[in-house]
């Protein structure tokens, strides 16, 4: 099986130490992880690390297995890139003279950046985009002087229309309930 | 009703309360409060004091091990916790349930490199099922019994309590607490829906099925059910090496031991099976070797509690994600009674070869010279023990030829690294485990190598009077490593001889009996002595070195292309 760039989602409980514990999964195989994004999701005491990671499905596949496995994760998932709405965001910083003097409004328009900050030294845009859109932008900014680039994890959901970790928790507490 | 008190009784009545009756552990500056007050509590729960950190987790161990109850281990921050992380990976791959208290420095003192600090959460969290700081005295009882829980439930395995200063003398009113409710963490799944009636019909239609009994029977206290479901069905089963024991070596289904080292029978026909139903074992592989020649003719079913074994090694066609005990339950009823005697029968003719040419060569017991050989040598003192005894091993030759030519007429009766592989683990789990079951012989077999690993712990042995009967088999080398030297790497035996000290000697002054065995004239005797000797024994034999471990399935080879010697591969009919 060819390896190409999958997303992987895990849900967590908010304690620490979840961040080695997942990490950990993936440097034992010697896996480099491509971006990883974290934050709170909209289950309350839910947190949800995006990953990308560039392997097969079946290493990938063992990897969300034991990453599950541990115990403060709630629930982990695979997804290829047809399975998610994904987005990422992007910072560059390019000096102000050189804009003045460019067609930047091609730019602007064509790439839908926006402009953060203009400051007599430098101009900041912001990007939100596939990589690849990111990445456009970059090189028709590069001729500019490029001071300062940054391009954020990917961040995803899914397309599918079953709330999967909402179902697991659903179930769960049930069970909570038959046992007491 | 609650109480006020301090952290460190707090832990103590949590442990009491989780049912625990002794640990084993080591005292040091950061974990001082908590033994200042085991000092208190030692009527109701005894405190052993190993001669080593590790000493102390491989006799939790063995302790788990042989009761199926949490072993407890303390030890103290920095290096005491540092020793303990070979144990807990060893209580991880071999799925023992371990609950390790380590003492911390104080809070305000974390992440500035305090006298005997280290990082413990990051450090064990690759080799722990869980592990949690505590900083608080009133997080100390939610975290015990959070602890015990996940420690002997599911997979069982080790966790990891690190208790910061504060958290040991601080005040907290303390109750006693039930198992909690964990929703990330379900320790008792149900498999899908069709999993087990589809288990049941393959067995049904398959005219040559066979069970892989892991240790997940004996965790999940299986024995008698998967007794029952090959008694009814006619299906031989073979055991993996943590599955020994889990049905009596005598059954008439009982086919032998799978693996590296295992019987010709279970590794020869695991690849004319139609049907295997992996029950609790991980496809190890040293059980499977060459995975692209494994089980070509067979459907695969794999029952097992840890959802991250399915596929790992070997794709199955259905998984059973539950508890062993459980699934068996469910699948017996709906297996039909067969007769499958010539199936069984082709065992049998594959057990005769290995008698002939390799069981006789090895339960010879004498060797020229008078030196002896560890399988003969086994054989004989496990039948002076009725073959009743728990079977504790080390690693190594010795630990091969134990579980080859050990017999069990009782369940929990092999405590062996087999993971991990921890040299060093013997002694001390023997320890332990005498300690857990007292009305059980037990005996060790253990190499020259790996005794001296924790010999220390013989301490133990002198200051609690613990009846452990260690066979020694010396044969001054590294004897494991040696065969494969002489097998794969020319016979240059590079750091495998040893120069050993007189291990009688070194027992008396712990004031442990012992013999020396020269000659294979004097064994039946000296094992006889062994067997009435009141207290523990060190019985100090003299193994020829060249004796090497066979059948043998070399790395990179299929299950069934065994070496029966050092130059023959076997060619079945």
């Amino acid at each position: 099986m060819e390896p190409q760039l999958y997303t992987i989602a895990v849900y967590t409980e908010n304690r620490v130490s979840l961040l080695h514990q997942i990490s950990m999964v993936f440097s034992r195989r010697c896996l480099n992880i491509d971006s990883m994004t974290v934050s709170a999701c909209s289950i309350e005491g839910v947190h949800k690390f995006t990953i990308t990671c560039f392997s097969t499905r079946t290493m990938l596949e063992h990897v969300v297995r034991q990453i599950e496995k541990r115990i403060d994760v709630i629930k982990a998932f695979l997804f290829t890139d047809e399975e998610i709405v994904y987005q990422e965001v992007a910072l560059y910083k390019v000096p102000t003279a050189s804009v003045v003097y460019t067609e930047i409004e091609d730019i602007v328009r064509g790439s839908g950046a926006r402009v953060l900050e203009i400051h007599p030294n430098y101009t900041v845009f912001e990007k939100t985009g596939h990589t690849d859109e990111i990445m456009e932008l970059f090189e028709r900014l590069k001729p500019l002087g490029i001071k300062q680039f940054v391009r954020s994890g990917r961040i995803a959901v899914t397309r599918s229309s079953r709330e999967m970790v909402d179902e697991y928790l659903l179930s769960r507490e049930a069970r909570s309930l038959m046992q007491n | 009703m609650k109480e006020l008190l301090t952290g460190s009784e707090i832990l103590i009545r949590s442990l009491i309360d989780n049912g625990t009756q002794c640990l084993f552990g080591y005292p040091g500056g950061q974990i001082m409060p908590v033994y200042d007050k085991l000092y208190d509590y030692s009527d109701r729960l005894r405190h052993y004091l190993a001669r080593h950190e590790q000493g102390a987790i491989h006799a939790a161990e063995g302790y788990a091990r042989a009761t199926g109850r949490t072993g407890v281990v303390t030890a103290t921050s920095g290096p005491g916790a540092m020793n303990l992380l070979t144990g807990l990976a060893d209580a991880l791959m071999d799925s023992t349930p371990v609950v390790a208290v380590t003492g911390q420095v104080g809070s305000s003192m974390l992440g500035k490199d305090a006298f005997q600090e280290s990082d413990v959460i990051s450090s064990v969290l690759p080799v722990t099922k869980w592990a949690v700081q505590v900083r608080r005295a009133e997080d100390i009882a939610p975290a015990v019994a959070r602890a015990f829980y996940i420690a002997n439930s599911g997979r069982p395995g080790p966790v990891v309590i690190d208790l910061a200063r504060d958290a040991q003398v601080g005040t907290a009113e303390y109750e006693k607490l039930e198992a909690p409710f964990i929703r990330s963490y379900d320790s008792d799944p149900h498999p899908a829906e069709g999993a087990l009636e589809e288990t049941a019909r393959l067995l049904n239609e398959a005219e040559r099925p066979l069970i892989l009994a892991g240790h997940g029977i004996s965790i999940s206290g299986a024995q008698d059910v998967l007794a029952a479901i090959v008694g009814k069905g006619e299906i031989p089963v073979a055991c993996t090496m943590l599955g020994l024991s889990c049905i009596p070596s005598g059954h008439p289904q009982y086919v032998g031991m799978l693996g590296m080292h295992g019987n010709l029978g279970p590794n020869i026909n695991t690849n004319r099976a139609d049907v295997i139903v992996a029950v609790g074992m991980r496809f190890d592989d040293r059980v499977t070797g060459d995975l692209t020649k494994y089980a070509p003719d067979a459907r695969i079913v794999h029952i097992d509690i840890d959802a991250s074994e399915f596929d790992k090694m070997v794709k199955a066609d259905v998984h059973v994600h539950c508890d062993a005990r459980k699934a068996l339950e469910a699948i017996l009823p709906m297996l039909d009674e067969a007769d499958r005697r010539e199936w069984r029968e082709s065992f049998d003719r594959h057990r005769e070869v290995e008698e002939e040419r390799v069981m006789a060569r090895e339960l010879a017991v004498a060797a020229p010279g008078g030196k002896m050989l560890m399988g003969g040598v086994v054989r004989k003192v496990c039948e002076a023990f009725d073959d009743n005894a728990v079977i504790v091993t080390d690693v190594g030759q010795n630990q091969m030829f134990a579980v080859k030519y050990s017999r069990f007429n009782l369940p929990d009766s092999l405590i062996s690294s087999g993971g991990l592989g921890t040299m060093g683990y013997g002694l001390p789990a023997a320890i332990g485990a005498k300690i857990g079951v007292p009305h059980r012989d037990v005996v060790l077999f253990v190499g020259d190598g790996g005794l001296q690993m924790t010999i220390e712990e013989l301490g133990m042995i002198m200051e609690y009077g613990i009846d452990v009967k260690i066979v020694l088999l010396n044969n001054n080398f590294l004897g494991n490593v040696r065969q494969w030297q002489h097998l794969f790497f020319n016979g240059r035996f590079s750091s495998t001889p040893m120069t050993n000290p007189d291990f009688k000697m070194l027992a008396a002054a712990y004031g442990i009996a012992g013999a020396d065995v020269a000659d294979a004239s004097a064994l039946d005797a000296a094992i006889a002595e062994m067997r009435k000797c009141p207290g523990a024994y060190l019985l100090n034999v003299n193994i020829d070195e060249t004796d090497m471990v066979f059948p043998m399935t070399p790395g990179g080879n299929g299950v069934d292309e065994i070496l029966l010697d050092e130059s023959q591969y076997y060619k079945p009919r």
